[in-house]
């Protein structure tokens, strides 16, 4: 096997940012590709930039390596420049360690953090000389497996994978792994569907080819998807992680030599958040919550920072400021720290006063970053609605002591286009954004005090309250950024202080046509890639007309279009294409969860009060874990 | 932004100078690349740093001269100030053990003018010798070298920065080695005229197209046309 890199550097001088593509970093692993059984190719389906900083990818990397038969390499899209090159030169998709051909592995897993990376993923199968379809590969083929919160309804990308992990995938590697050299070992019984069939027979992972899907003529909607094999489950549950102390990884990822978008080392506070917020599909997939201790956390982070030299350290998980012993963990890590030139972050959201505690202890050693809240909705009726329990008051009350201990700006997150918006709940935040500026104008007595407003387009996704919902039209978005942005123009007293940031409605419209998707998507997709689409998560790439062009060219004689698959309402009997892929959540919560949020009606996180009956925890035998709560 | 209290720092104790090498795959690192890596190592390799006073402290290195982007260097330098005394040996080591694969210290000074003295007085009649590989070579090659060295003066267009630069005037020496290699000695100035600068102009006489792997074998000053390495 040679590797291709002699062939590979003569092009790297020609195209940009060429050190992303030459592996050898710190912490990065080889192993002789004939010294193991069982080869990965790791592919997060964006630029290394993006991608390497994937705290996932960092975790899989680590813990199948430490297996002394496995061995997993990174390998990433490729930026069109040199994929020009490598198809002008004969060479293929590689990998960043060995710089060996993506084929000459076992498997090739995908880590989908969003729907804009599919056309990456067909992109990357065909550089790579792998046919894009399952069904069309052969038993030397990789087997292309995907994971991530994307997975969670893989149906539009079906048809171009082998298997799809749903959930925490430290365990599950390893189980696939270990299967796989079985199989090997005994001479590949039944070939590529044989080694199928092991995976999917318990539920392991799911395989698209073993389950049918048929659909009504009438309705044109889903009727039914039925396993075709005997033994094949029909339900495929995800995996859940217990005990986040036992898996402390990355213990020492990668340090990149390339400039990537996040450059810290990020310790995992707690996975899986109960909040409750209606629009988070990360919330609802990852429950429950299972929070890492103190000493552990304190232990990662030193020996994290040893091994890379880096010197930020990020407190990571859905919502960092609720970790039952964060005040603790926060002073704790701050003492440690204090003397040296480390920085600490929490990404949180929270509005409240705790917080800001928090961003007090965490900045006390020097470098003191942004406030940032979340309150996503404009009007309280609006915060209802998405179960974003917080009171403009509350906001306004946190800011007020933010200004007062010398911050002079903050910023605000939003979404427009949830359901039951209207017009006047955007106006709602150019009026809670002037209230905020007036607050710190009159706490400081400086008029140096800004707001930055940034506004997503919201976008229903599967296994969530608003998986039914109809997901407001590009036109609408457009309208009502147009509403808000007229409203602070016309505040002469205070508008000049907000900075307002937002983007168009059409991303969102195919992120949704794709979040929501079923397999008949499938050809949608590949039509954007044949005709050059790649990267659809950068704005220079990313082209509106061109998908409408593609979904209307196949959908159209089916008698669907994209309105069907985005902002149309669902009604409740719809079997909705990840019906048989199980998160846990009971379809008559979900249910009732939404009608409550169209009534504004909140439900409290069963962190702090009761259950509420979501259906996870008795779903799949496993519970809450507090750090201060002994096993 | 926020308002908090400036960082006092304790001035260093300690100043070095080390050369280092860029090699390899390495060579498409760019500047900052590097950058950010030898700090990473400094802190890997538990070296006490000493870091500037003001709101965000960072680390006191002073970089001299580095190379562009996709070349090699055999010649890099920098001045790294510390908070402590330290065996210089045992620090370069660990440091090479620190480092990611391509970069290595092959040599370091505690008396160099780049310690002692400031960057701009170090670079008064600076300059650097670099070898091109080129792959292949055309065959027009040699006249042109001819037909630059018989002139004075010969212009290239910098298209980014919409200027032309002399780089004739720049140009100590040009010379093939060996069939394929080319040496040349180029003077440091402002603007700073770069080997591909060199290889544009023989370019544009010789009528053809280059490819070539640029290396810096040595970087000091000249003495009677000769270039003295800076340590």
């Amino acid at each position: 096997m040679t590797p291709l890199i002699d062939r590979l550097e003569p092009l790297l001088a020609q195209v940009s940012k060429p050190v992303q593509y030459v592996g050898g970093e710190v912490n990065s692993v080889s192993k002789p590709f004939d010294s193991v059984d069982v080869h990965w190719a790791l592919l997060y389906p964006d630029t290394y930039a993006v991608g390497q900083p994937n705290q996932g990818l960092a975790i899989l990397y680590e813990v199948l390596n430490e297996l002394d038969w496995v061995v997993a390499e990174r390998t990433f899209t490729i930026w069109p420049d040199l994929a020009a090159l490598l198809r002008e030169h004969g060479l293929p998709q590689f990998t960043w360690e060995s710089h060996l051909p993506v084929k000459d592995f076992d498997v090739l897993g995908v880590s989908f953090a969003t729907e804009l990376g599919y056309t990456n993923l067909l992109e990357t199968l065909d550089l790579a000389g792998i046919e894009l379809r399952s069904r069309d590969r052969g038993d030397a083929d990789p087997l292309v497996i995907a994971g991530g919160h994307a997975a969670f309804n893989p149906e539009p990308v079906a048809d171009f994978l082998d298997a799809v992990i749903l959930g925490d995938g430290e365990e599950a590697v390893v189980e696939v792994s270990k299967r796989i050299r079985q199989w090997k070992a005994e001479g590949r019984p039944d070939g590529r569907e044989g080694l199928l069939e092991r995976l999917a027979a318990d539920g392991l992972a799911y395989v698209p080819q073993f389950y049918d899907v048929a659909y009504d003529p009438q309705t044109k909607a889903i009727s039914a998807v039925t396993p075709n094999g005997p033994n094949v489950p029909a339900r495929v549950p995800k995996h859940t992680l217990e005990h986040l102390d036992d898996w402390p990884y990355p213990k020492h990822p990668i340090v990149p030599l390339g400039e990537t978008i996040h450059e810290r080392y990020s310790v995992e506070i707690f996975r899986g958040c109960t909040r409750g917020c209606r629009f988070c599909q990360a919330g609802m997939i990852t429950r429950p919550v299972r929070e890492r201790s103190l000493p552990v956390i304190q232990q990662m982070v030193e020996t994290g920072l040893a091994a890379t030299g880096l010197d930020e350290v990020g407190l990571l998980s859905l919502s960092s400021a609720d970790h039952t012993q964060i005040g603790e963990i926060a002073k704790t890590l701050a003492d440690q720290y204090a003397e040296s030139q480390v920085s600490l972050s929490l990404p949180s959201t929270r509005v409240d006063a705790f917080n800001l505690d928090l961003a007090h202890e965490l900045n006390r050693g020097g470098r003191r970053s942004g406030l940032t809240f979340a309150p996503e909705g404009g009007s309280d009726r609006m915060r209802a609605v998405i179960n974003k329990m917080v009171g403009a008051e509350d906001l306004l009350r946190t800011v007020s002591t933010a200004f007062s201990q010398g911050w002079r700006s903050v910023k605000l997150y939003f979404m427009c286009g949830l359901p039951t918006e209207t017009d006047d709940d955007l106006l709602a935040i150019a009026d809670l954004a002037a209230r905020v500026i007036a607050t710190g104008r009159q706490v400081t007595g400086s008029r140096d005090i800004h707001c930055t407003l940034s506004i997503g387009g919201f976008v229903p996704k599967p296994h969530t309250s608003f998986q039914w919902a109809a997901q407001a039209s590009a036109e609408m978005i457009d309208h009502r950024l147009q509403v808000l942005k007229e409203a602070i123009i016309a505040d002469r007293r205070y508008g000049r202080a907000i900075n307002l940031r937002y983007g168009k409605g059409s991303t969102g419209i195919i992120e949704g046509l794709l979040a929501r998707g079923d397999r008949r998507l499938g050809a949608v997709i590949e039509a954007v890639w044949r005709d050059g689409g790649v990267f659809d998560g950068w704005i220079e790439h990313f082209s509106y007309d061109r998908w409408q062009q593609a979904a209307a060219a196949v959908l159209t004689p089916l008698g669907l279009s994209v309105d069907w698959y985005t902002t149309r309402e669902r009604p409740r009997a719809e079997v909705l294409p990840w019906a048989h892929l199980d998160a846990g959540l009971d379809l008559d919560w979900l249910w009732a969860d939404y009608q409550a949020a169209i009534n504004a009606e909140e439900v409290d996180d069963c962190r702090w009060a009761g259950c509420n009956d979501c259906g996870v925890c008795p779903g799949f035998d496993v519970d809450i874990e507090l750090a201060g709560v002994p096993r | 932004m926020s308002r908090q209290p400036e960082r006092q720092q304790p001035p260093p104790v300690m100043r070095v100078a080390l050369r280092y090498a860029k090699r390899g795959r390495a060579r498409f690192a760019s500047h900052r690349d590097f950058a950010r890596a030898f700090e990473r190592a400094l802190r890997r390799a538990e070296v006490p740093m000493a870091f500037s006073s003001g709101f965000s402290p960072h680390p006191r290195i002073s970089y001299y001269n580095a190379a562009p982007t996709g070349a090699a260097s055999e010649a890099e330098y920098l001045t790294l100030a510390l908070a402590r005394e330290v065996d210089v040996v045992e620090l370069v080591a660990r440091l090479n053990d620190a480092l990611p694969d391509g970069f290595e210290i092959t040599a370091w000074s505690l008396d160099s003018p780049l310690v002692l003295k400031g960057q701009q007085e170090t670079e008064v009649d600076g300059a650097s010798r670099w070898r091109i590989e080129f792959t292949p070579m055309g065959p027009n090659l040699d006249t042109a070298i001819s037909v630059l060295l018989a002139t004075s003066s010969y212009l290239v267009r910098r298209e980014a920065k919409n200027r032309d630069v002399d780089v004739r005037e720049r140009l100590a020496r040009l010379e093939l080695t060996a069939p394929g290699v080319l040496e040349m000695t180029i003077k440091t100035s402002s603007p700073l005229v770069r080997p591909d600068d060199v290889l544009n102009a023989l370019a544009e006489i010789a009528g053809e197209s280059y490819t070539a792997r640029i290396t810096r074998l040595a970087q000091g000053h000249l003495r009677d046309d000769e270039l003295v390495e800076l340590f």
